[in-house]
Formats: structure tokens, sequence, C-alpha cells
């Protein structure tokens, strides 16, 4: 049996797609990024050969994301780009424009004739990823679920800094002052989408609106994105996998 | 793919060719020459020729002196402002040190601002630029370069000569057009050599100051590689080809161009003002006015700062054909905002009007971005790939 895998290496979080010869999912799992990516590609080829998938002859590995370079029993290696675009185009089965969230960044990947033409991406800076929401839910003590959970009871506080660190003390002062820690949740997914959805005029995004990548099952921060961009959001529950899944359709290649 | 740059065997970087430089600067000092430093092609560098002075370029391409000019300058100002400033603020650049009088203009109004600064560390004469093309403009620039000649002349105690200038500008067009034809050899197809190359040999060119000792460096790599290229040049490749456009990218020719053409690009073509920008016109030699000819000459150079700038782009289309390009990359350095802004109309004509893939890439002088600019370019590439 020949197996076509692709291993999408995040800043947190590490995906994993198996897929046969007819290009059916025949494996999928995640796994925490540990603080080394070397470890993580090890500890994936553990639980692949546990799956009784080994590494060997038979199997074709693509890594991608960031700490692909540290797969070393890849064949090769693709950017998370080209990679989301492929995948995302695989589970809506059409061309559409490709958001994604990630740990460290967010981008936009438009994708004509099943291939990925143009993409932007956020620039230094955290606002409108995953990593802000994260530090932001974490001030508030609760988890990033949680932050979605009383962000859709609430009314969305102004938080105007672009900047992570400045915006943080936004935060904080909200909390000093009293602020219901519902709305100070709106408000922070409120500007996280308001982030990306600047970089999608930016990017100029046409067509269908995908999102994937770790944040794609949120309702809450789907149907803000899907107003915010006045277009709906389609999500899949394989969004998290589009990465890998792409990386491994690569990996399959055409024939 | 070949994924290694092929530089000749005795090929020197920019920092190398700039530290000889200084040797070669200091002794043209100690035989009482006089240095005039600038940081613009807008200044009409036969002037200083005619005049007998050397010029050098004093615009700064890293990123040591930037803290230090913090300290004046706003953070969010371009990197090569910034760096240009802190060379001359800690004294830690000799040719700021040799120059005995700077240049500056009114390009971008950071710059403009900075010279401001700067003549507080140095004299520094500023030559008003005006942004638009017309008559008066024109005009207008005419006498700024008449009262840049005066200026030379009153602050050197010397007179310069119609026929001074006159040969200044024969021996100016000359190397424009030998630098131009080296630059030209990017339309070569396969490219015969690395847009790193072709780069750095533009950019140190600048720091050997006898015009003839330059032209013929250039004139002799540009004849070898093309003999090269005849002899064994193979089929056209599947490299993808680029062109560079947008702010000077000496300072990130290494963390942009080098890393692209290292996975699998070739650079070939530069619309920039350390590319082929400056040298696509020449100075009409026949114009009986010579101010006048350096006045058209200098105003017609497409650069950001002027406004409308259409030719630019017509010139970048342009060149996306002659070249056969497969990819465009603009670069912005941090905080320009004439090059920034433009580059929506650089965008929309080079994707919709050419339908060639194009990336933007907003950067400076640190090494911090490098691995997420290294994730474009090679995303960019994927989407190339034929
Ligand atoms: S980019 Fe424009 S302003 Fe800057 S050095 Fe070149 S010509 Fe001058
Ligand atoms: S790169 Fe832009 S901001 Fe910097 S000096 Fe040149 S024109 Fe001015």
């Amino acid at each position: 049996m020949k197996y076509y895998t692709g291993i999408d290496i995040g800043s947190t979080a590490s995906k994993v797609v198996v897929l046969d010869d007819e290009k059916k999912i025949v494996n999928h799992f995640v796994l925490p990024t540990g603080w080394s990516s070397k470890e993580t590609s090890a500890e994936i080829a553990r639980r692949l050969e546990a799956d009784g998938m080994p590494i060997n002859e038979e199997m074709k590995v693509i890594a991608t994301g960031y700490g692909r370079v540290a797969v070393d029993y890849a064949a090769k290696t693709v950017t998370e780009i080209t990679c989301h675009g492929k995948g995302g185009y695989a589970l809506l089965g059409r061309d559409c424009s490709i958001v994604d969230i990630g740990g460290q960044d967010t981008k936009v990947i438009t994708v004509e004739n099943g291939m990925p033409s143009s993409f932007l991406m956020n620039d230094k800076c955290s606002a409108g990823t995953g990593k802000f929401l994260e530090i932001m839910a974490n001030r508030l003590g609760v988890g990033l679920g949680d932050l979605f959970e009383m962000a859709s009871s609430g009314k969305a506080l102004a938080i105007s800094s672009m900047c992570t660190v400045f915006a943080e003390s936004e935060v904080i002062s909200h909390i000093g002052n009293g602020e219901h820690r519902e709305d100070i949740a709106a408000g922070v997914v409120d500007s996280v989408v308001n982030k990306v959805a600047g970089l999608c005029s930016r990017h100029s995004m046409k067509g269908d609106v995908l999102l994937t990548g770790g944040l794609c099952e949120c309702e809450y921060l789907i149907s803000c994105l899907s107003r915010k961009l006045g277009t709906k959001v389609y999500s899949d529950p394989m969004g998290r996998f589009a990465g890998a899944l792409g990386a491994a359709l690569i990996a399959r290649g055409k024939k | 793919m070949e994924n290694k740059l092929n530089l000749p065997a005795n090929f020197e970087g920019y920092p190398e060719m700039r530290k000889k430089g200084f040797l070669n600067m200091k002794a043209q000092k100690d035989m009482g020459k006089k240095v005039v430093g600038m940081f613009c092609s807008f200044v009409p560098v036969e002037l200083i020729h005619a005049a007998g002075l050397i010029p050098v370029g004093l615009c700064a391409f890293t990123d040591e002196p930037i803290p230090a000019a913090e300290a004046h300058l706003p953070k969010n100002l371009c990197p090569l402002i910034k760096a240009s400033y802190g060379f001359a603020l800690t004294d830690t650049c000799p040719y700021f040190f040799f120059s005995d009088l700077v240049v500056g203009e009114t390009t971008c109004d950071g710059k403009k601002k900075m010279f401001e600064l700067m003549n507080e560390i140095k004299p520094t004469y500023v030559m008003q630029l005006p942004h638009s093309r017309d008559k008066d403009a024109l005009a207008f620039w005419k006498g700024q370069i008449i009262s840049f000649k005066e200026k030379l002349e009153e602050f050197f105690g010397i007179t310069i000569t119609e026929d001074a200038i006159r040969d200044a500008i024969r021996r100016k067009n000359r190397e424009r057009t030998v630098m131009r034809e080296f630059l030209e050899l990017g339309k070569l197809d396969p490219a015969p050599l690395s847009g790193y190359e072709m780069g750095t040999r533009i950019d140190a060119g600048s720091f050997s100051f006898d015009l003839t000792e330059r032209c013929n460096v250039v004139e002799a790599r540009t004849a070898e590689v093309k003999a090269e290229w005849e002899a064994n040049h193979g089929e056209s490749g599947t490299r993808p080809r680029l062109l560079v456009t947008g702010c000077p990218n000496t300072g990130v020719r290494d963390k942009v161009i080098k890393a692209v053409e290292e996975m699998g690009a070739d650079v070939v073509a530069f619309d920039t003002c350390n590319g082929i920008r400056e040298k696509v016109e020449l100075v009409d030699e026949t114009n009986p006015d010579v101010y006048e000819a350096l006045a058209i000459k200098y105003l017609n150079i497409n650069c950001s700062v002027m406004s409308p700038n259409q030719s630019r782009l017509d010139y970048i289309a342009k060149m996306i054909d002659e070249y056969h390009i497969d990819g465009v990359i603009e670069i912005v350095l941090q905080s320009c905002h004439t090059f920034d802004v433009e580059a929506h109309f650089v965008k929309r004509m080079v994707t919709q009007e050419k339908g060639v893939p194009y990336l933007n890439i907003e950067t400076d002088y640190s090494q911090s971005d490098s691995g997420q600019i290294n994730t474009r370019l090679a995303a960019f590439l994927e989407t190339i790939e034929k």
C-alpha cells in the first residue's frame, strides 16, 4: 500500500494527513508543536509507525509550515501558502479565496484554476493572528474556546491599537475599569476580525471565502468575519488540516 | 534546479569594494582632491566632475548606525535615511568624513528634513527638486542646476566652464551606456549571470573614482559574460525570470535578491535607482544649452517622488516584455511613502495589464524578518512555477 503524507508543523500545532492512492484520507491527527520541531517531527514518525504507516519507500512525505525544515524524512518542503491553497481548494471543491488565521501570521490566498495565484501575509506584527487571541485570552484568564463563548454574549469595546503590546495594555485598562469580561472579549475578537478584513481588502480578494487554520470551527468568529466582509465565509471541519492536506495532495502528485 | 549562486572566482562583495574605496579616496584626498558627498540620482553629477571634484554616494545600507540616528530621528522613517544620518552623526562613514561638501535634494519628505539636521554636522547644500515634469518645473529645475554650479564655484573657489561641463556630459553618458549594456545582459535567456552580481557591480562601481577605469572594468566583464554565454548557453531554462523594482535595494540585496536566486530564480532586470532607472536616458550632447540639457535628463528620472509618474509604469511594462519577465518583486523600504503608495499602480499594471505575478516586500535593514521573507519568496516562486 502506498501512502502520501502531508505534515504541517505550525507554531502551536502540528497537523498530519495521510492519503492513499485514491486520494482518500486514511489517517489524520494533530499534535502540539513542542519547543522543538525536530522532536515533534520524530514524534509524528513514531505515531505513523504505530498506526501501521511507517516511513519507508512506500510512503512519500511533504512537509510544510514554520517547522518544515525540521522534518528530515520529507522528500520535499513546500510553503504553507501553496499547501493551504491546494488543501483549501480540495475542501471547498472550487476556486476561492482562503483566509488562514495561523498562530504566527495570517494570510489570504487566492486560488485560480485550483492553483494558488497570489497571496498576502500580514506584516511582522502579531495583531490579527492566533497568537494575539491567545495572549488576550490569557489576560482574561480563560482559554481560547471560552474567549469566543464569552465574546458572543458581549458588546464589543473598542480596542484600537494595531500592536499586540499596546492592545494588551488597552485590555488591562478595560479590566481595571471594571468593564464586563464579555465586552472585552468581544472587543478582542472584533479587533482581530478588523485586522483580517483589512488584509482581505488590501488583497482585493475575489470569489467565495474559506476560513482555514486552527480557528476554522469558531462559529462566532466566522459570523463576525462574514458580517465584516459582507460575504458568507465557509468553513470545514477539516479546515485546520488544510495545509497538511495540501501537502499530502502535492505528495500524491497528478497521475 | 541549480540552487547555488554562480559567481566569478575573483568576485568581491559590496562591503569589500566599499572598504577598498576608502583607501582609494584617502589617496585622492592626500593629493589635494576635494570631495562632494551625495545621496541621490537626481543630483547632476556632471557638474561635480566638471569641477574636478570627486563625487561619492553616501546612502547607507546597514542597520548599525540606526539606533544612534533614532536619538534625533523618528523610529518610523525609512532605514536608508536613518542609516545615512546615523553614519554622519557617529562619524563612522569614511566617505562622509572625507566629504568637503554634502549635497542633498528635496526628493522625499524624510530625506529633505533630515538634511536640515545633517547641515549641523557638515555643510549640506540642498537642491530644490520640483516634483512634476511640466515646463514651469523644468525652468525652475534648470535654475536650481545653475545655482548648484555657482555654489560649487563659490564653496571651492573655482570656475566651472561650459566646455568642462560638456566634457563631463560626454564622459558620464559613456558611463551610463556601459552600465546599461552590462545590465541589459539580463535580456539574454537563459540568464548569463546572477542579478546578485549585476547589482553588486553597479553599486560598487561608485567606489572606483575614475570614470574611465570604472567603465573599463564593467565593459570587460560585459564582454566576458557575453562571450561565455555565446559559447555555452543551453536552452532557455526553467528558472523563473524576475524583475526587481522599487526602492534602492543595496541594503537588502542579500535578504531578498540573493535569497530568491538561491531558491532557483534569476533576477534579470532592475527598475531601481541602483539599476537601470537613471541610465535609460542620456543627456542630450547636442543641446547648445548645457543646463537645459541636464535639467531635462534629470527631471525625467522615473523615481516615485515625481507626481504623476506614469513613465515608470510604462518603462516597467516595456521591461517585462524585453526581459521575458515571469514575476515582479517590488521592494519597499519601511516608511517609504512614495514607493509604497505608487506600488498600488505598479501592482495593478503588472497583474492586470501584463498578467504577471507580483510580490510586494516591505522590509528594512534588520535581519529579523528574513524567515518571513524566505517563506514569501518561496511561495511566490511556487505560484510562478510552470
Ligand atoms: S529612489 Fe528616488 S529619491 Fe531615492 S535615491 Fe533613488 S532617485 Fe533618489
Ligand atoms: S527609499 Fe523612499 S523614503 Fe527612503 S530615501 Fe528613498 S524615496 Fe526617501
